[in-house]
């Protein structure tokens, strides 16, 4: 074998190792935007998704329809849900849909209906109640965007 | 979420052609010419993982895409590098090039076979990962068992170079310790599931931290008891590290209290120094952790290098990396075999002389990968159990990296530990490959449709209630 051969075959070896990794590094970048992207698909509440394309959402001047509900305090501050035509539960069970390890949450804590485009929030008889703002909700009660609802340390607010 | 089972293919196959490029250079490094045979290896490999990649397909389609190829890839230049020390050791003696079924590479390949057979047979058995906490406690029974075995059989049956950690019969030997992590880490994670509340709730503030009380902190005390007889009875620190980092990580995970590291580490360190002390002044059991202690300090002194048992092989290991530098003499030019047990503990120091550097951190970076994608894995899982056990694994795998890692490079005090999928033996690979196996399982649940991920089996409070009401938006965590 030349030496010029097995050169090129040390060094290309060693390229090839890298080639493999950064292309390993280029999977898992598509696999998170993969999450992005599917995540946009998800429908609105029925009656507002459908009657305001996501295309021009910025000439909307009322009734901006929640998408997103946001936790902005407490240890899953950041997790953000896709809201679609399901309610969401919230507890520390495991089945909930946004599972809060919050040492003051019940185990079925709340629940957000969406009822007409509109989202509701609802106790479900927890120990320490659910507040919207600074009032306690007693029944179904209409959450505005960008109220806080609080269970215990966390805080959720819907988002457009 | 896409399943992207297609990327995992293409990605096998790249490193397959790795593997294959691998074993030409070792051919025409070694031999002086490429064998017309030289893709065979690779490609019996390549219809092995094929294998698994469509087992996956069927049984787990959201599985994660990366896993599969970078372990292969992994294993793949294990087997070539076995080869490779085949081919030399052959061609030293002047033999002719054995074939591809012969010595300690054929071995490993067959060994491939069988580890990738129960990978797929737990992925068709196991088809949803809670099921496992419910054999939890007969798992950690068997945990302990499997790490006990070799402590009390007599050392004839149980001693390999010093370290009891194997069961011999005959020809034909196991290390049970290996199995015993996957079955302790169900273990850990079903026990801190139940305990997690009473163990993350009642804790005194000293310090600014949050230390838990006497009684909860009841089970880390009597695992720290147990690695540390692990360590005396079976001569091995690694091991003993490895049992006590996994459940302190665990318990981490589990109540997300910093204090539990704080604690963990001071109670590792501190056994450790004691023993240290006590190997010093008393000897005994204590002795051989001593003496590779002493290796560990200084390996170059004359007197821990010229003694039986001493700093020989660690040199070695120091001086093959050296003469590698950065970009290593080229895979099959270098001479491995000047470094004892090079085929299992120090494969790293004899691959990193032939790729150099630069091929072992990427080699490392691979490693790496698979740990972030198990982490990745525990972050998304929605049931707490499952995320226990996910960040349980790989964690136990990137702290074997670093405990064999280290050892070799001189960082920590050497202990007799494989490199996961690299190293010859077919316990490591096998529990190994059984890791990567619940690990695709959990990640099937973590990147698949929210209704097949969730769902609670495990006795919790209050009526379950229909999953349609429960899992139609995605959760995602945006930062952490």
């Amino acid at each position: 074998m030349p030496e010029f051969v097995l050169t090129v075959a040390r060094f290309g070896f060693l390229i090839l190792l890298w080639i493999f990794v950064f292309t390993v590094v280029g999977v898992i970048r598509r696999d998170l935007f993969a999450g992005v992207r599917s995540k946009s698909i998800v429908a609105s509440p029925r009656g507002v998704g459908g009657a305001m394309p996501a295309g021009r959402p910025a000439k909307v001047k009322r009734g901006k329809a929640a998408r997103q509900l946001v936790v902005t305090a407490g240890q899953l501050a950041g997790t953000r849900i896709t809201l679609g035509e399901l309610p969401i539960t919230i507890g520390r069970a495991e089945d909930s849909t946004l599972v809060i390890t919050d040492d003051f949450a019940s185990a079925r804590h709340a629940r957000i209906v969406p009822r007409d485009g509109q989202w509701f929030v609802e106790d479900l008889g927890s120990t320490n109640g659910t507040y919207l703002d600074r009032g306690k909700v007693s029944g179904p009660t209409p959450v505005p965007l960008g109220v806080p609802i609080r269970i215990g340390r966390t805080s959720l607010e819907l988002r457009p | 979420m896409k399943t992207q089972r297609n990327a995992e293919l293409g990605l096998l196959a790249f490193a397959m052609i790795l593997v294959a490029a691998y074993g030409a250079t070792v051919e025409a490094n070694r031999i002086g010419e490429i064998t017309p045979t030289f893709w065979v290896p690779a490609a019996l490999l390549s219809v092995l993982f094929l294998g698994l990649h469509f087992v996956v397909r069927f049984t787990a389609p959201y599985a994660d895409p990366v896993l599969i190829p970078a372990v292969a890839l992994i294993n793949g230049l294990g087997v070539g590098f076995l080869r490779r020390l085949d081919i030399g050791d052959a061609l030293s003696e002047k033999l002719p090039v054995p074939g591809i079924f012969a010595g300690i590479g054929g071995r490993q390949l067959a060994w491939t076979l069988g580890s990738l057979i129960l990978a797929a047979i737990l992925l068709l058995v196991v088809r949803d990962h809670k099921v496992i906490s419910r054999y939890a406690y007969t798992l950690g029974l068997v945990g302990i068992v499997l790490v006990m075995i070799p402590a009390v059989l007599p050392s004839s049956l149980s001693e390999v170079n010093g370290a009891k950690l194997w069961i011999r019969l005959g020809g034909f030997s196991i290390q049970p310790g290996e199995f015993a992590k996957l079955a302790l880490v169900s273990f850990f994670a079903y026990y801190l599931v139940r305990k997690r509340e009473v163990l993350s709730l009642a804790s005194k503030r000293f310090l600014g931290i949050d230390f838990p009380r006497g009684r909860d902190l009841g089970p880390v005390v009597t695992v720290w008891l147990l690695s540390l007889l692990v360590l005396v009875f079976e001569k091995d620190l690694g091991t003993a590290l490895l049992y006590f980092g996994l459940f302190v990580v665990t318990l981490y995970v589990a109540t997300e209290r910093a204090s539990w590291l704080i604690i963990g580490l001071l109670l590792f360190f501190g056994g450790v120094y004691l023993a240290y002390l006590l190997g010093a002044s008393v000897g005994g059991p204590f002795a051989n952790f001593y003496d590779r202690a002493q290796v560990w300090l200084d390996p170059f002194a004359l007197s821990n290098y010229e003694r039986l048992g001493g700093s020989y092989q660690l040199v070695q290991s120091l001086l093959s990396l050296g003469t590698g530098g950065l970009f290593g003499s080229g895979p099959g030019a270098g001479s491995p075999r000047f470094v004892p047990e090079v085929q299992t503990d120090f494969i790293f120091a004899g691959m990193g002389e032939e790729i150099g550097l630069f091929g072992l951190s990427a080699l490392l970076v691979v490693y790496l990968l698979i740990v972030e994608r198990g982490m990745r894995t525990a972050l998304n899982v929605r049931d707490s159990f499952g995320k226990l056990v996910a960040g349980g694994l790989a964690f136990t795998l990137g702290l074997q990296v670093f405990v064999i890692l280290g050892g070799i490079t001189g960082l920590i005090p050497l202990t007799g530990q494989t490199t996961p999928f690299l190293s010859a033996g077919g316990s490591s690979l096998m529990a190994n490959w059984l890791l990567i196996a619940m690990l695709l399982r959990i990640s099937n649940a973590s990147r698949g449709p929210a209704a097949s991920g969730a769902g609670s089996d495990r006795p919790g409070p209050g009526p379950k209630k229909a999953p349609t009401q429960l899992h139609g938006a995605m959760t995602e965590v945006i930062q952490p």
